[in-house]
């Protein structure tokens, strides 16, 4: 399936139609979500009204993390292959999975003041978010600095690998160290939250990625139509 | 004498040949030292709680430094294609480039970060360590250091995309050894500290191999 799509000419069929489809499907999903968490969910029993805050912080969290190992193959998929479109899907993902993290540093601050009683903490798992944050930042800078797409490309690659070794780290920095952060909620067979706060969950959770699909599409499809606008240029200034 | 070590020998004498030797970046290391208690204020007491680990921050920003002329020059003058038609492998090079920047850069810094940490109120019982890790450390800067220099080289001015690109993965080695020198000595974070030296030594180099292939073609 990843060899077919590296016609670009057969990902920009798929994705025309592909990207209103899950467009409506994250419109839909988040028209559920929203409501469901912000109103129709119950309150904690310690946290009070705040814990509506999980509904955006933690999809936001998990999808950064999945976005980055996403980015992750697409870079070993290039280098390995030198498929034509998994660097672009790369370059693309970035912005959007450095929002979320973005998103999920900003929320959790925001959470963290009431409940913790500080903005911050230099504990494993948020240091660890703000330097996935932070390689986000720098792998978007190199694609920006690097004059030929090519090369840029493949350097990005290299980066975007090396870089993934954070990704256990954040993942089980909760386990390894002490910490004010919460233990994940898959705790063996069963979860840490109540069974009422699951459903708005994984509804956020599914209308997050439903969104990084739309995004990633959008962003995809106008890589490549600057792409050919660039190489008509250089075909009429020629 | 093997390619190899003509490399090291070069590059040995290439880091001290801009005037001064080793001096340069040792004495932007003390100077950075020096800033720390100027910003923290004299009062002895809070330079003997949070001084000792900021030496780790005046090393990080001394190895940034010296990263960025690294292969640069290789790519202008033509020494990077040598490279490549030599019969020693890449990876070899740069990790030797790398031990060459370690031994003129380094070492140097280490030594000098036993003044470093007395004058920041460290214990002397702890001095020890903090050389050591702070050897450990810079081989650690390095190894990762090497990988940014190589995807930089070829960019205009780029000291500081290579300073956004390795300052993340520079966050370890920081946290393990300002532990150590915050008073853990000898203990568990010197080893963790030293698991991530081995690691980007390891793993640096080749990297760093790959980004140069890259700048040839």
């Amino acid at each position: 399936m990843i060899s077919t799509f590296a016609n670009p000419a057969r990902f920009m069929a798929f994705s025309a139609w592909a990207t209103p489809l899950f467009g409506a499907l994250a419109a839909v999903l988040f028209a559920i979500g929203v409501p469901w968490g912000y109103a129709l969910s119950p309150a904690d029993y310690q946290q009070g009204e705040t814990v509506r805050i999980m509904y955006v912080h933690v999809p936001a969290a998990w999808m950064s993390l999945i976005v980055y190992a996403t980015m992750g193959g697409a870079s070993f998929v290039s280098l390995v292959w030198r498929h034509a479109l998994a660097d672009v899907a790369a370059r693309a993902a970035a912005p959007i999975g450095a929002t979320f993290a973005a998103i999920c540093l900003i929320t959790g601050s925001i959470w963290g003041a009431p409940t913790w009683g500080t903005w911050w903490e230099w504990d494993g798992r948020l240091t660890s978010m703000l330097v996935l944050f932070l390689i986000y930042l720098g792998y978007i800078a190199l694609w920006a600095a690097v004059d030929d797409e090519e090369k840029a490309g493949r350097f990005a690659a290299i980066l975007c690998l090396v870089g993934l070794i954070n990704l256990p780290i954040i993942k089980f920095s909760v386990d390894w160290w002490s910490t004010l952060h919460q233990r994940s909620i898959f705790q063996g067979s069963s979860m840490s939250v109540d069974p009422s706060m699951v459903g708005p969950l994984m509804t956020m959770f599914a209308a997050y990625a439903a969104l990084f699909a739309t995004l990633l599409l959008v962003n995809m499809r106008a890589a490549i139509h600057r792409r050919r606008v660039e190489a008509q240029r250089l075909r009429s200034a020629a | 004498m093997s390619a190899l070590a003509a490399t090291f020998r070069r590059d040995l004498a290439l880091a001290w040949s801009a005037g001064g030797g080793a001096l340069a970046p040792v004495g932007y290391f003390i100077g950075a030292t020096t800033l720390v208690p100027l910003a923290m204020g004299a009062d002895r007491a809070l330079l003997a709680a949070a001084g000792p680990p900021l030496v780790w921050i005046a090393a990080a920003l001394a190895v940034l430094a010296m990263l960025e002329r690294l292969f640069q020059a290789d790519i202008e003058d033509g020494s990077l294609e040598q490279m490549l038609l030599s019969p020693v492998s890449l990876e070899a090079m740069v990790l030797v480039k790398g031990a060459a920047l370690w031994v003129a850069v380094g070492l140097p810094l280490c030594l000098a970060a036993a003044p470093a940490a007395i004058a920041l109120q460290a214990p002397l019982e702890l001095i020890p360590a903090i050389v050591a890790s702070l050897a450990l450390g810079t081989a650690a800067f390095i190894g990762i250091g090497l990988v940014g220099a190589a995807i930089a080289a070829g960019v205009k001015r780029a000291g500081v995309l290579i300073a956004l690109i390795v300052l993340p993965f520079f966050a370890p080695p920081i946290i393990f050894g300002a532990a150590v020198a915050g008073g853990a000595g000898f203990g568990g974070p010197f080893l963790i500290l030293a698991g991530c030296a081995a690691a980007s030594v390891a793993i640096g180099p080749i990297a760093a191999a790959a980004a140069l292939r890259l700048h040839a073609e």
